[in-house]
Order: structure tokens, then C-alpha cells, then sequence
């Protein structure tokens, strides 16, 4: 069983860093919402409050790694220039899809799209850390605080959810593959 | 039944610091979503967002729009690091920022601006 390079990296990108910080999303609205509900004596140990912050660092840096990856690794090989006379696009994602009337809608609408909506995630789930960091239990005291960084998860959520959707299509459609094929495991 | 010390923020932090951050993840959104509008409608300002050929334009858009965001927040944050900010007004700019950001960054609505 082996698989390329390029396509490990996708795996990497998008499974590993966005997938997980989706599945990470649930838990960081609970941590969010719990300190509404508990207010000032929310966490109930130096642990659980360090925990919480680790949390949420973590959900911001899977952020940023998912989007720059994908923007500066994956994106360069989606968008690579064929040398002229080339009549394989396989190993050219973009143009492949261009290539269709059936199939150029999932680069004008999907990647232009994925490409520029991924970053809002980012941005908001590090203002997001920082104020549950800064304000911790005093959070249950600012509602209009609490209305701002779960807007703007939710927004990130949203972004992130477009973004990966429109990834898994794109990478059915015209898949980012290449470079030296790494061997998993051998049958003997 | 002994519990462990809970580290706790002062109480009283004033909500400059949040309001910072809140406006400044709007405006960078902002920044993102104008740059890659631009982007895309201008040509010249297209080619001069190229910062790297292997990412094409949006390696210019985005990190100018990290700077921007980076910059407003460090700006905000020294103006109301100390400061009582009424974050109603902060929400309701922020959000419609967020709000044009995303609709600036939907390429049917890009297009329905550049009458294509």
C-alpha cells in the first residue's frame, strides 16, 4: 500500500489539521459556554483552567496550521503550470477542472471560494484564545463579550466547514498527487 | 474535601483589551475580504498582491491582510489597554465587518460587483 507525497501532505492538511480542528470546535463552544453558566467560579482548579487555555491554543494553532498549509504547500501544487504541449492535466489540478464546462464550477466557485473564506478561522480563533485567556472567569460578566467570540466561532466554523467541504470535492475531482510514492506496508 | 488554588483574572479588568481584539479581528477580516475582491476585479492590483509566484495573489492578500489585522489590533490595544469600552458599538462594526468580509469573498457576489 503506498501513496504520494503530495497527497500524504493533503491527508495532513486537510484530515489532520482541518478535521481535527472541526472535531475540536464542539469542545471549545462548551468551554466557552461554560463560563456563562458557572461565572466566576468557573474552572474550579488551576488545572482545569490551564487545560482550558491549552484547549484553545491548540484549536487556534490547528487553525493555522490547516489554513497554511493548505495556502503555501497544497494550493502551489493545485495551481502548478503545465510545461506548453502538455496534453496530461492529471498532474494539474486546476487546469484539469478547468479543462470542463461540467467540472470548471468547482474552481471558480469551490477554490476561489476555499481559498479566501479558510482564513477568517484563523483570525477569529485567535482573538477568541486571547479573550477567554485575558478574561477567563470574568467572561460570565460580559455578555456582549461572550455574544462576540461565539459569533465569531461560529463564523469560523462556517468558514471552515465551506473550506473543507469544498476541499474533499475538489480533491475527488481533481485530486493533488505526486512527487516520490511513499510504501506504507508491503504484502509479502 | 481540599481543592487546588484557582488562578484567577483580576477582577475589574476593563474591557478595552477584549474590545481590541474583537474590532481588530473585524477590521482584518475587512482587510481580507476587500484585498481579495480587489484582487480579483483589478488586474494591476492583482499582479502587485503576488508576493509569491508558487501561492500567486493570495499569498499578497493574506499576509497584507495579517498585517493589517496584526497592526489595528497592536494600535487598539495600546489606545484602550486601560480603558472602560462600551462593546456594543464594537460588536455591532465588527460583525458587519465579518458580514461584507464573507460576502467580499463569495465569488458570485464578487462577480455580481464587477458586472460580470
Amino acid at each position: 500500500m503506498e501513496i504520494s507525497f503530495r497527497d500524504m501532505i493533503t491527508v495532513l492538511h486537510g484530515m489532520g489539521f482541518g478535521a481535527l480542528f472541526m472535531l475540536a470546535f464542539s469542545g471549545a463552544i462548551g468551554v466557552i459556554y461554560a463560563t456563562a453558566v458557572a461565572g466566576p467560579q468557573w474552572p474550579s482548579s488551576q488545572r482545569n483552567n490551564s487545560m482550558f487555555r491549552f484547549y484553545l491554543i491548540s484549536v487556534a494553532a490547528l487553525a493555522w496550521l490547516a489554513t497554511l498549509s493548505g495556502a503555501y504547500v497544497v494550493y502551489p501544487w493545485y495551481r502548478a503550470v503545465p510545461p506548453a504541449g502538455t496534453t496530461d492535466l492529471s498532474a494539474y489540478p486546476r487546469l484539469l477542472l478547468l479543462s470542463s464546462p461540467l467540472t470548471a464550477g468547482w474552481h471558480d466557485l469551490g477554490m476561489e471560494w476555499k481559498e479566501h473564506i479558510a482564513w477568517f478561522t484563523p483570525i477569529a480563533m485567535t482573538m477568541v484564545a486571547y479573550v477567554f485567556i485575558k478574561y477567563g472567569p470574568q467572561l460570565a460578566l460580559h455578555r456582549q463579550m461572550r455574544n462576540a467570540i461565539l459569533t465569531f466561532t461560529a463564523v469560523a466554523f462556517f468558514a471552515t466547514a465551506v473550506a473543507g467541504a469544498f476541499g474533499a470535492f475538489l480533491n475527488k475531482y481533481a485530486p493533488v498527487r505526486g512527487g516520490p510514492e511513499i510504501i506504507l506496508f508491503q504484502d509479502k | 474535601m481540599a481543592t487546588e488554588p484557582t488562578e484567577r483574572a483580576p477582577m475589574g479588568l476593563p474591557t478595552g483589551p477584549g474590545a481590541a481584539a474583537i474590532l481588530a479581528a473585524g477590521i482584518g477580516s475587512l482587510a481580507l475580504g476587500i484585498f481579495a475582491f480587489a484582487g480579483d476585479a483589478v488586474p494591476v492590483i492583482g499582479r502587485a498582491f503576488n508576493f509569491w509566484n508558487p501561492t500567486g495573489a493570495l499569498s499578497g492578500v493574506t499576509l497584507t491582510a495579517i498585517a493589517v489585522w496584526l497592526a489595528s489590533w497592536y494600535a487598539l490595544s495600546r489606545r484602550w489597554a486601560s480603558r472602560e469600552v462600551n462593546l456594543v458599538p464594537v460588536n455591532v462594526a465588527s460583525f458587519l465587518m465579518l458580514a461584507v468580509a464573507l460576502l467580499l469573498t463569495f465569488p458570485p457576489f464578487m462577480d455580481l460587483l464587477q458586472g460580470k
